[in-house]
């Protein structure tokens, strides 16, 4: 059964019907890669629609209230109807905007939160582009989300969007090295970048219980990363208002808030495929497994957020650096001499 | 070599944290602040001037607008300064529903002070759990005088009007919660390690400082100065209660969350004892319906839960005051903003905002 219903066997099943309807196999190729393409893409729309719903809903039970109820059975259309509310909205740009920058940055932003989805292990086999160096491109496509919140900072012409930005630019950067130092713990473990091999390395233990503080280092730099509380400082609503998105309305704001659920997302994917063995799971298909595992780690980053206060500017550049940074390559010595000794007693 | 220099942004007065119409002009070396000016008078609405134009019980609805937040203390300390004035004395069942009611609203207030704290250092869960309890103490407030926000209870020579019998009950009940209320605070916000880094240490006004900016209330107390109108000239019958001043030592955000925290189970303290000592009889005096104190002034004060609020009334034998003036604590703990925001981070302001607890309402009077 549980390769009988895997996203793969779905997708052989699919290629054979094309291939009755078209004969040149190359078309039947293409066709595939665009069903792939916009399969993900759904995903990521899909994503950003539910996970609103869903963080509604979780900071509502957290909070002893009850959430969105009004629209549809138990509000569950509510944010198809904000979505809605803010296609129909206004376009305002502010004056004095530097407009191409402003243009660009909410499109792309988009693109490196949606690219990195081409390495993500939906299931056995079911992976856009196992790349030899899938986590390593992770990280490299990841990264270049920084610069359009700066050019959004920067170009709307307004205090407290360019001190968000700034901020941004500074927390990433230091994020993103412990972050690296932590996956490298397990691709040490993994001896490769692929993904695959990752989770194929996973089968008989999962590495969080091998890794378990490059798990807790990679939890909070990912938290950091995608700019959630307690790390949001970008946006930290209190001080500066809502950071780079203050002068974006309607769509353009839309989607930046698609970007952050996508990271989301993105950032849950990673987790469990490095640490919690991805899709790999007894009974059910691959893909139902990796859908129980993010939603497990998006419900504790949501814990998170609505958890614990919002930390400050330099609180969060000591802790990155003077705490996380060290743990992490503490974190990769230790298992350096692990690995080792492994090797002499075997 | 690179050539820096500071900017100015004006934080307010449409700002989610300003805790109204409140402007502050910062002037910034990045991120960190070289000076803050607190810019108010958006929400003046010449209070002091409309009491020259209104009977002295046709103000007291005006004094809910003061303080918004702690209503039942302004309608005390106008009231006391009235009957100071023409030497009313109050039934005793009335003094200490007073005590009851100004009590549970700094309760109410200071729950407001921590719901807006937590908000505003990104603790969205915090700012929820002030706001549901302080709902039990609106409700109490609703039984009594069927308002929620401005009561309009406390009228010269006694309350308007005896409370209900349920009043009591759910007051017990309320203190009977209160504890688990406050256990529930201390597990999500004062024993969160990064709500405590964000206050310790931060913003610190001295004891020498907070005694020359006129600091009152939690704020001065913090600083460690034993200040407590409530013990040092009690009004009322404030005298017949065992309770504890809580004091902070550094003067620092922190204290001044703690202070206000330990503050809460002081009031519940008062509270109980009050019900328990409460006696029957009348709870109005018998006052003249037209009300003309004798030519002279006066001053009152008594401890709100923002600090001294004082009445100032001259009167010319009529039935209006000649002047009245307001000594509002929040305008007076507001001056200390822009001492303690010199060399700050910009995060820290909103903190120390938070802390010094001003409402608006009562800054532009």
């Amino acid at each position: 059964m549980q390769e009988m219903f895997g996203l793969f066997s779905i997708a052989k099943l699919l290629r054979e019907i094309i291939g009755q309807y078209v004969s040149n196999p190359q078309w039947v190729d293409l066709f595939m890669a665009l069903i792939n393409i916009g399969g993900i893409f759904t995903l990521i729309s899909l994503a950003a629609v539910v996970l609103v719903y869903a963080e509604r809903k979780v900071s509502a039970y957290m909070q002893m209230r009850i959430g969105p109820n009004r629209v549809g059975p138990w509000g569950m259309l509510q944010s198809v109807a904000d979505m809605i509310k803010l296609l129909s909205k206004e376009d305002i740009m502010p004056t004095g905007a530097d407009k191409w920058l402003w243009v660009l940055a909410p499109v792309l932003l988009f693109v490196p939160s949606a690219a990195v989805y081409a390495v993500f292990p939906f299931d056995q086999q079911a992976i856009f582009a196992d790349l030899n160096i899938g986590i390593f491109y992770f990280i490299a496509v990841a990264s270049q989300a920084t610069l359009p919140f700066l050019m959004a900072g920067w170009a709307s012409n307004n205090k407290y969007s360019l001190l968000g930005g700034m901020r941004t630019v500074a927390q990433t950067i230091s994020y993103e090295v412990p972050m690296a130092f932590s996956i490298l713990g397990v691709v040490m473990l993994a001896g490769s970048m692929r993904m695959s091999d990752i989770i194929a390395a996973q089968q008989d233990v999962w590495f969080i219980c091998l890794q378990p503080v490059a798990f807790v280092v990679y939890v909070i730099a990912a938290t950091a990363e995608s700019n959630r509380a307690p790390f949001d400082l970008v946006e930290s609503e209190s001080e500066l208002v809502a950071g780079p998105f203050t002068e974006y309305s309607g769509m353009r704001w839309a989607l930046f808030f698609l970007a952050e659920y996508a990271n989301l997302v993105a950032a849950s994917v990673i987790a469990t495929t490095l640490f919690l063995g991805g899709w790999s799971g007894p009974w059910f298909p691959g893909w139902i497994w990796f859908l129980l595992k993010i939603s497990m780690m998006i419900f504790i980053f949501m814990w998170f957020r609505w958890t614990f206060p919002r930390l400050r500017v330099d609180q969060l550049m000591s802790f990155g650096w003077k705490v996380l940074l060290p743990v992490a390559l503490v974190n990769v010595l230790i298992t350096g001499i692990g690995i080792y000794t492994h090797k002499l007693f075997s | 070599m690179v050539k820096t220099q500071t900017y100015t942004l004006n934080m307010g007065p449409q700002h989610p944290s300003t805790h109204g119409v409140l402007q502050v002009v910062l002037e910034l070396d990045g991120e960190r602040v070289v000076k803050a000016v607190p810019h108010m008078g958006y929400l003046h609405r010449g209070i002091e001037k409309l009491a020259e134009s209104r009977t002295y019980t046709q103000f007291i609805p005006y004094t809910d607008r003061l303080d918004y937040v702690s209503s039942m203390g302004n309608n005390l300390g106008y009231c006391q300064t009235v009957e100071k004035l023409m030497g009313i004395s109050v039934p005793e069942r009335a003094e200490y529903l007073r005590v009851i009611m100004t009590e549970l609203n700094r309760i109410a207030s200071h729950l407001l002070f921590m719901s807006s704290l937590a908000i505003d250092l990104g603790a969205t869960t915090g700012m929820m759990y002030g706001f549901r309890d302080r709902e039990y103490v609106l409700d109490l407030f609703n039984m009594v005088c069927g308002a929620r926000l401005t009561y309009n209870y406390i009228r010269i020579g006694g309350v308007i009007e005896d409370i209900p019998p349920e009043f009591l009950p759910a007051t017990e009940k309320f203190l009977a919660d209160f504890p688990a209320m406050l256990t529930e605070y201390h597990n999500l916000l004062t024993g969160n390690e990064i709500l405590y880094h964000r206050l310790k240490n931060t913003a610190v006004i001295d004891a020498k400082q907070a005694f020359e900016i006129g600091l009152t209330g939690p704020c001065l107390r913090a600083s460690g100065i034993d200040y407590d109108i409530r013990k040092i000239e009690p009004y009322g019958v404030y005298d017949r209660f065992d309770f504890n001043v809580p004091l902070g030592q550094n003067g620092d955000n922190w204290d001044r969350y703690m202070v206000r925290m330990d503050e809460m189970v002081e009031s519940a303290k008062i509270i109980t004892q009050a019900i328990a000592q409460l006696p029957d009889g009348p709870v109005m005096a018998k006052v003249p319906k037209i009300l003309k104190p004798p030519a002279g002034d006066v001053y009152h004060r008594i401890e709100n839960p923002r600090g001294e609020l004082g009445y100032y009334i001259v009167s010319d034998g009529t039935t209006k005051p000649y002047r009245t003036h307001v000594r509002r604590p929040s305008f007076i703990n507001l001056q200390a903003l822009g001492e303690v925001c010199k060399g700050i981070l910009i995060a820290d302001v909103v903190a120390v905002l938070a802390t010094l607890d001003p409402l608006m309402g009562e800054v532009d009077c």
